[in-house]
């Protein structure tokens, strides 16, 4: 989580909306500008996909094919195209749906990525559920009782899990519940294929667990800074002066500002866990996106590769374009 | 008992550390009347403002005192009785409503909140105090979200607010500082109005003496912490008894007649500095080495005014000094070479906003810029040094067209064009100490070495009057004042022939603005030029030479500043002259 601070960094870039006339527009040229940061991902993904050693019809094949065999496939995968050629006849595909096939086993790639798409974001808006309400009661309440020893407590956790890495969270948690400690939830989340992942709800707990603490320990502490920054505020200075109960003052005055405050960051935040599912599923052997890509990249099969990864940049780009959304409703407000 | 509001020893202690911030405050005050508390930065009033509402920011506490308005002293209050008194018994206008109002709340859901009643009920008093305000009081108006109004129109607002539950006392804030004059003026008669009307008492806390003038019937002079003057208003603004009183009176720049400036040494202390005898004594004129030792009590003087002073008999006796009147500078008539605009347009976002403005200046010629908020005075000054984009025009430079853009510019002309910025605590680097900060343009401009550099900001440093001792600090380390000659020594060390001044007093003091229009001013003795923004016309008639007077984007009068403010002929600047305040002279004679 930590290249979200660099991030946060460099939120301001964008122009900013004036006007409410202007709004539109502007998300306008941000969706175009969308289209063309996910043609460059494309291009990107195509020649790193491209330059992976090994030749991927002689993969196929195994080492006794012969020359003529390997060639056949060649012109049969349109291997001997020049690359552009290959990229356009890549390109089309993905636009119109068709993705091609696996290398692997030969199944349609829709096929192969759409249930795993579905285990993951399953996964990724499960936690994002939790997060959200979680990271705004964690936040608040530390704030409220700022300096008491909660609130130290909770600071000096979020700082750790905030330096750990998911996968470090992962193993952690599997030590501790699904070994010889607790035991009591499986470590692995097995989720046979056809089967929804609700119907595995013991399978889910840990995974959704590691995302879930990840994103309310960061997002947790942003509340509570800009809750901070809200009581500290005058407006709510003038509450008290005018003798509001600090209920009210609460939930009425400050909470809002707070809220409103740390939007931009929550959306961050769901960039991060939508994406963050590529480790955690490795770490729990999930079926979803990551452990595609994973298995994909081990056997070189392309199509499965670039699909899951295209979805994944999709998704990211979406949360941050989201992001910058909530971010300029605050600049004009 | 007759008086509706009684103060008697409040005082205010720093938790950390057990200094007070306000010491021991006593007052009384009857219905109807104002009372004006003036004072410095640093001078505990905001802080004795929010006391007698019972309430002290965080990390400070209420140590001691009674404030019992209509009978009840609030400081002995439970929680929950004193939250109920707050609104209904005693009610607070802050300085910045832009702040002060809440972002996210619509005005209807602000100004009912505070009061007892139905909503339907709470709706129909509400509309009928925004009428007393004078602001609409339709559904579309309640609706609104606070930064669709103007900074007058929020002021109104908070007022409304604050009156809204028919309390005795209003305490205000320097609730005009924001504003322009004339906005100001209303403000001022609304609430003396407002008073009258519900036979309200009301403390009007403010730095400036005209201001209280104007509003007051009693004024209280604050410092350190205390209260070391009071009176009614004549007595203590015509015949001061306390030492400070009387200094503060001669920083006060006179928007009739010009006259020198006369700043008090050494600064204001600070609530963590141990004090033993008088608060004022280290940087008083009659202090001698009791004042060091005895605190004096506060007690009423020879002039009619109760002072905290040891030698009020002495003060008494030394009448007032008037002081001297400044001799205008004499300029070459009609000399425009050094800069000049002619037929300045400029816009922002498409919209015009300044429309064929043409002027010029001479050699050690200061020209003001008056204007009110939104009349283009900023934008124009940021056209001159080449920081607004959208502008044409001609703009010369020693008798040579310059380019608009300051990246066009030739370094020479650059160098030659200095801004000092409004904010000195936003236009300094908080991460560079001031040696560094004042050592860059030297680089830049020079390319001269650290060494060579170091002297030359110890000597732009003393002409400023920061002593060199300081050049290692931070900006936070600084007073506003120090930050402002710390900005100021930044623009000399360029070797400017022009400095553009954009409100380089507002942000401060008025002892502190008197030091600093000094120090501009005899900046213009040694020859430099100066383009003047401000919309303070006591400052202009201090400083300037001429007057281009902007309304709107339009110039609608310009000449010498005396003529312009002594017979304004266009109905505007008439307008703004009339809306300016000015402290009662002494003209009578000393007692």
């Amino acid at each position: 989580m930590s290249q979200l601070t660099t991030r946060m960094r460099i939120r301001h870039r964008g122009s900013p909306p004036g006007p409410k006339n202007a709004t539109i527009p502007w998300l306008v040229r941000r969706l175009l500008v969308g289209v063309l940061v996910l043609f460059l991902v494309s291009v990107l993904l195509f020649l790193v996909t491209q330059a992976l050693p090994g030749d991927v019809a002689r993969i196929i094949l195994g080492k006794d094919a012969t020359a003529e065999q390997v060639a056949g496939l060649r012109q049969q995968l349109g291997l001997d195209q020049p690359l552009l050629g290959q990229y356009w006849h890549w390109l089309s595909g993905v636009l119109s749906g068709q993705m091609g096939t696996s290398l692997e086993n030969g199944e349609p790639v829709g096929d192969i990525v759409g249930p795993r798409m579905f285990n993951s974001f399953t996964l990724g808006f499960m936690s994002l559920v939790l997060i959200l309400p979680l990271a705004v009661i964690v936040g608040v309440f530390s704030a409220y009782k700022r300096d008491s020893a909660l609130d130290k407590a909770f600071v000096a956790v979020s700082s750790l899990f905030t330096a750990l890495p998911a996968f470090v969270v992962g193993m952690l948690l599997i030590a501790f519940f699904a070994t010889s400690v607790l035991g009591v939830l499986p470590g692995v989340s097995n989720i046979p294929p056809g089967d929804l992942p609700w119907w595995h709800p013991a399978e889910l707990v840990l995974p959704v667990t590691t995302l879930t603490l990840m994103g309310v320990m960061y997002l947790g502490r942003l509340v509570r800074a800009s809750f901070i920054d809200a009581m500290n505020s005058e407006y709510v200075q003038t509450a008290i002066l005018k003798g509001l109960g600090s209920r009210r003052i609460l939930f009425r005055h400050a909470l809002p500002n707070a809220v409103a405050a740390s939007l931009p960051a929550a959306s961050l935040v769901a960039a991060v866990t939508i994406t963050g599912v590529v480790v955690v599923e490795y770490v729990y052997s999930y079926p979803g996106l990551g452990t595609a890509v994973v298995s994909a990249v081990n056997s070189h099969d392309l199509p499965v590769m670039q699909a899951c990864i295209l979805i994944l940049a999709t998704a990211y780009y979406l949360f941050n374009l989201l992001a910058d959304v909530f971010a300029a409703l605050g600049r004009s407000r | 008992m007759g008086k509706e509001v009684e103060v008697s020893g409040v005082t205010v202690t720093v938790d950390a550390t057990g200094n007070d911030i306000v010491q021991d405050i006593c007052f009384e005050l009857g219905r109807g009347e104002v009372m004006g508390v003036v004072g410095e930065s640093g001078s505990g009033k905001s802080t004795l403002a929010l006391a007698l509402l019972g309430y002290a920011r965080k990390g400070a506490t209420i140590t001691g005192g009674r404030v019992v308005i209509d009978g009840v002293d609030l400081l002995a209050l439970p929680e929950g009785q004193l939250r109920r008194a707050r609104g209904s018994k005693v009610a607070f206008v802050p300085q910045d409503p832009a702040t002060a109002l809440n972002p996210s709340l619509s005005l209807a859901t602000q100004l009912t909140e505070g009061l007892r009643l139905p909503k339907r009920e709470a709706l129909a008093r509400v509309r009928g105090l925004l009428e007393t305000v004078g602001l609409p009081s339709d559904d579309a108006f309640l609706k609104r979200h606070p930064r669709q109004l103007s900074g007058g129109q929020q002021q109104r607002v908070a007022i409304a607010m604050a009156i809204a539950a028919g309390p005795r006392l209003i305490v205000l804030d320097e609730p005009t500082t924001g504003l322009d004059v004339s906005t100001q003026a209303r403000v001022l008669e609304m609430v003396r109005d407002l008073c009258r009307e519900h036979d309200m008492a009301a403390i009007y806390v403010s730095h400036d003496l005209a201001v209280v003038a104007d509003v007051a019937d009693y004024v209280t002079v604050m410092y350190g912490g205390e209260v070391v003057e009071s009176g009614t208003d004549r007595d203590v603004l015509i015949r001061a008894a306390h030492p400070y009183t009387r200094a503060l009176l001669a920083a006060v720049p006179s928007a009739t007649h010009r006259h020198r400036l006369v700043p008090i040494p050494g600064r204001a202390p600070g609530a963590d500095e141990s004090r033993h005898g008088c608060v004022f004594a280290p940087r008083c004129d009659y202090a001698v080495a009791e004042c060091g030792t005895t605190r004096p009590e506060l007690v009423p003087g020879p002039s009619g005014t109760s002072a905290r002073c040891l030698r009020t008999d002495e003060v008494a006796r030394t009448p007032r000094v008037l002081p001297r009147p400044h001799e205008t500078h004499v300029v070459a008539a009609g000399g425009q070479d050094l800069f000049s605009v002619s037929g300045l347009n400029a816009g922002y976002g498409g919209r015009q906003i300044i429309f064929d403005v043409s002027f010029g200046l001479d050699r050690g010629e200061c020209l003001a810029l008056v204007g009110e908020s939104g009349s283009g005075k900023t934008t124009m000054s940021r056209c001159l040094v080449g920081l607004h984009e959208e502008q044409e025009g001609v703009l010369t430079f020693e008798g040579r067209p310059i380019p608009a853009p300051a990246g066009e510019r030739s370094k020479e002309t650059r160098r030659g064009v200095q801004y000092v910025f409004q904010n000195p605590y936003g236009s300094l680097n908080p991460h560079r100490s001031v040696e560094s900060s004042l050592v860059v343009p030297l680089q830049h401009y020079f390319g001269m070495s650290a060494r060579e550099g170091r002297k030359r900001v110890r000597e732009a440093l003393e002409r400023v009057e920061i002593p060199s001792r300081l050049a290692d600090r931070y900006p936070a380390q600084l007073s506003g004042g120090q930050r402002q000659r710390v900005a100021i020594a930044r623009a000399l060390v360029c070797e400017p022939k022009l400095l553009i001044c954009d409100e380089v007093t507002s942000a401060l003091d008025v002892s502190v603005q008197a030091s600093v229009v000094e120090l501009l001013r005899s900046l213009l003795a040694d020859g430099l030029s100066m383009v003047f923004v401000t919309h303070n016309l006591a400052v202009v008639r201090s400083i300037a030479d001429r007057v281009v007077v902007l309304s709107q984007g339009r110039v609608v009068e310009s000449g010498a500043t005396d003529a312009v403010l002594t017979a304004p002929s266009h109905p505007y600047t008439q307008s703004l002259i009339a809306a300016t305040l000015d402290v009662p002279e002494a003209i009578e004679p000393a007692v």
